[in-house]
């Protein structure tokens, strides 16, 4: 579904991402670990647009995304979940689904999308009309998610959903995951620095070092490998 | 007491102009975080706007009359709309990626071409002009208070313009998108929001409104020249940030609060001269107490 293909980041004279290659198959979860500053977030916001890339290619459906403003490439089924969630504090929760839905002018479709959001996160529901800027860091990331939905994607990216949330919502946000990949069948790119997590719920993983892509396997083989298991999942 | 009376309303009407051009400050900044200073120039054409729109409409529209001084105000909206979007698009869009600095200079120089080429005897020329009466020109006696028709529409076209923009900013899609886009760009462009498109509809907004309030002020002291945007832009911009730069009550709040204190201190016996001074000093205080601006919130530094 998703390939990239030798792609080179660079910002400024600080080369982020020297030439990595993955692929993500249609309806898998696919999961890229690896230290802060590996690259991780580079490549999915080169995937998203919102950094040009130095060269390479990033084939979707066929397509070269490399290049195309970052809001032709959410209208082509790619949403992502940012960093540190993103939610638009000042907004009404109901407001930032709708954002999430920028692009959809249908309005039965955008209300049968809700309804599926409140389904997978009912919390949603009961602060619908709550400024998202009040809701605990769970519950934000719920609505990061969820806003993410609400654009009806094929391909979700999530960039660390499990950074500053309380440890027993971490469980819940992964479960949601797992559900959404399932039910809605939408093929999901995990960057996540808890790869133990990440590489329980994915089929596949990558682990980037400085812009390198070091391994790749299946995320089975890899929570055996010794090299991964003393740098990422503590011993 | 009487005469406070009257010093209110007419710092009312002066205030709810300056509170116009306010809200166009204030809304850029939203988006861009960035001062057009030829914000003030907008509100100048949008004056003059209407002085060629009122021959035209009064062909088929009575002279003062109240539907022909409508139309006249909302054409001269929608040039200066355009106007302000062309200037985003020509000065500003090509630098979106540039420091603040780079555009802020930009701006001072489009405010000075457009005041110095209108000044240009082929385009407005240098002198000032009488602005055509829009409406029937009617004054009320109520008790002592001596009330303008003109100051009274002054006060219903800000308020129906108020409402229109609290609709479109908090109900429709595009307001929610300029709200997404103030608040978090990054994370506005990941849901698919075109940012140049909401930064020129924003541009659009806020020069619609400065063009009211060119035609509001034109109506009220019935003479326009090219520089007449130069200082009310100035204490317009000091409103937006006395109110809380970013924040649309604020602007209308700092452009009342100015005008009512810059009416009031002229109308101190041997202090009128002064006005503007005290009208300053008052904002300066304000701002010492809270730097933030009136309903401004402090801005949180993150890393």
């Amino acid at each position: 579904m998703l390939e990239i293909k030798n792609l080179a980041v660079s910002y400024g004279a600080i080369n982020a991402l020297h030439g990595i290659s993955l692929s993500v198959k249609a309806g898998s979860i696919v999961t890229l670990i690896g230290s802060n500053g590996a690259g991780k977030s580079t490549t999915l916001r080169a995937i998203s647009g919102l950094v040009k890339p130095q060269s390479g290619e990033i084939l979707y459906a066929g397509q070269n995304l490399a290049g195309l403003p970052a809001h032709q490439i959410v209208r082509l089924g790619l949403s992502q979940v940012p960093e540190g969630r993103m939610v638009f504090a000042n907004l009404t929760v109901h407001e930032n689904l709708m954002m999430g839905a920028y692009l959809q002018h249908d309005k039965a479709v955008i209300r049968r999308e809700l309804e599926l959001v409140f389904h997978t996160f009912p919390r949603l529901k009961e602060r619908e009309q709550q400024i998202a800027g009040t809701l605990s860091g769970g519950e934000q990331q719920m609505l990061a998610i969820g806003r993410a939905l609400m654009s009806r994607p094929k391909f979700l990216m999530l960039d660390e959903p499990s950074l500053g949330i309380a440890p027993l919502l971490v469980k819940t946000i992964f479960e949601k995951i797992v559900e959404i990949n399932r039910t809605h069948g939408i093929t999901i790119l995990l960057v996540e620095q808890n790869a133990n997590l990440a590489l329980e719920i994915s089929q596949f993983g990558y682990v980037l070092e400085t812009g390198k892509i070091i391994l790749s396997d299946h995320s089975a083989a890899l929570r055996q490998n010794p090299q991964v298991k003393s740098a990422y999942l503590g011993g | 007491m009487t005469e406070v009376f009257q010093q209110l309303i007419n710092g009312l009407a002066l205030g709810a102009i300056y509170g116009l051009i306010a809200l166009g400050y204030t809304m850029v900044y939203g988006v861009l975080r960035f001062i057009n200073f030829a914000h003030g120039d907008v509100f100048m054409l949008g004056a003059f706007a209407g002085y060629y729109f009122a021959p035209l409409v009064n062909r088929f529209l009575p002279a003062q009359s109240y539907f022909g001084g409508a139309l006249v105000l909302v054409l001269a909206m929608v040039v200066c709309a355009l106007i302000g979007m062309l200037i985003e698009f020509l000065a500003y869009r090509p630098l979106r990626n540039r420091p603040k600095l780079t555009v802020l200079i930009t701006a001072i120089g489009v405010s000075l071409f457009i005041e110095y080429t209108c000044q240009h005897a082929a385009v407005f020329g240098a002198a000032p002009r009488k602005f055509p009466d829009l409406i029937p020109a009617t004054t009320w006696h109520i008790g002592g208070l001596v009330i303008a028709s003109s100051q009274v529409i002054v006060l219903v076209t800000t308020l129906i313009l108020l409402i229109a923009l609290r609709f479109i900013v908090q109900k429709t899609k595009v307001g929610t998108a300029m709200r997404a886009v103030s608040f978090n760009e990054q994370a506005a462009v990941l849901m698919g929001v075109n940012i140049n498109r909401i930064i020129s509809f924003t541009f659009g907004l806020g020069s619609a409104l400065a063009a009211a309030g060119g035609i509001l002020y034109a109506m009220n002291y019935s003479s326009i020249e090219p520089l007449m945007g130069v200082q009310t832009g100035l204490k317009a911009f000091v409103a937006a940030v006395v109110g809380g730069i970013g924040n649309l009550p604020g602007a209308a709040l700092g452009g009342l609060i100015l005008g009512i204190v810059e009416t009031f201190a002229g109308g101190i016996p041997g202090l009128s001269n002064y006005r503007d001074g005290i009208a300053f000093a008052i904002l300066i205080l304000i701002l010492l107490f809270r730097p933030s601006g009136l309903l401004g919130k402090p801005q949180v530094e993150k890393v």
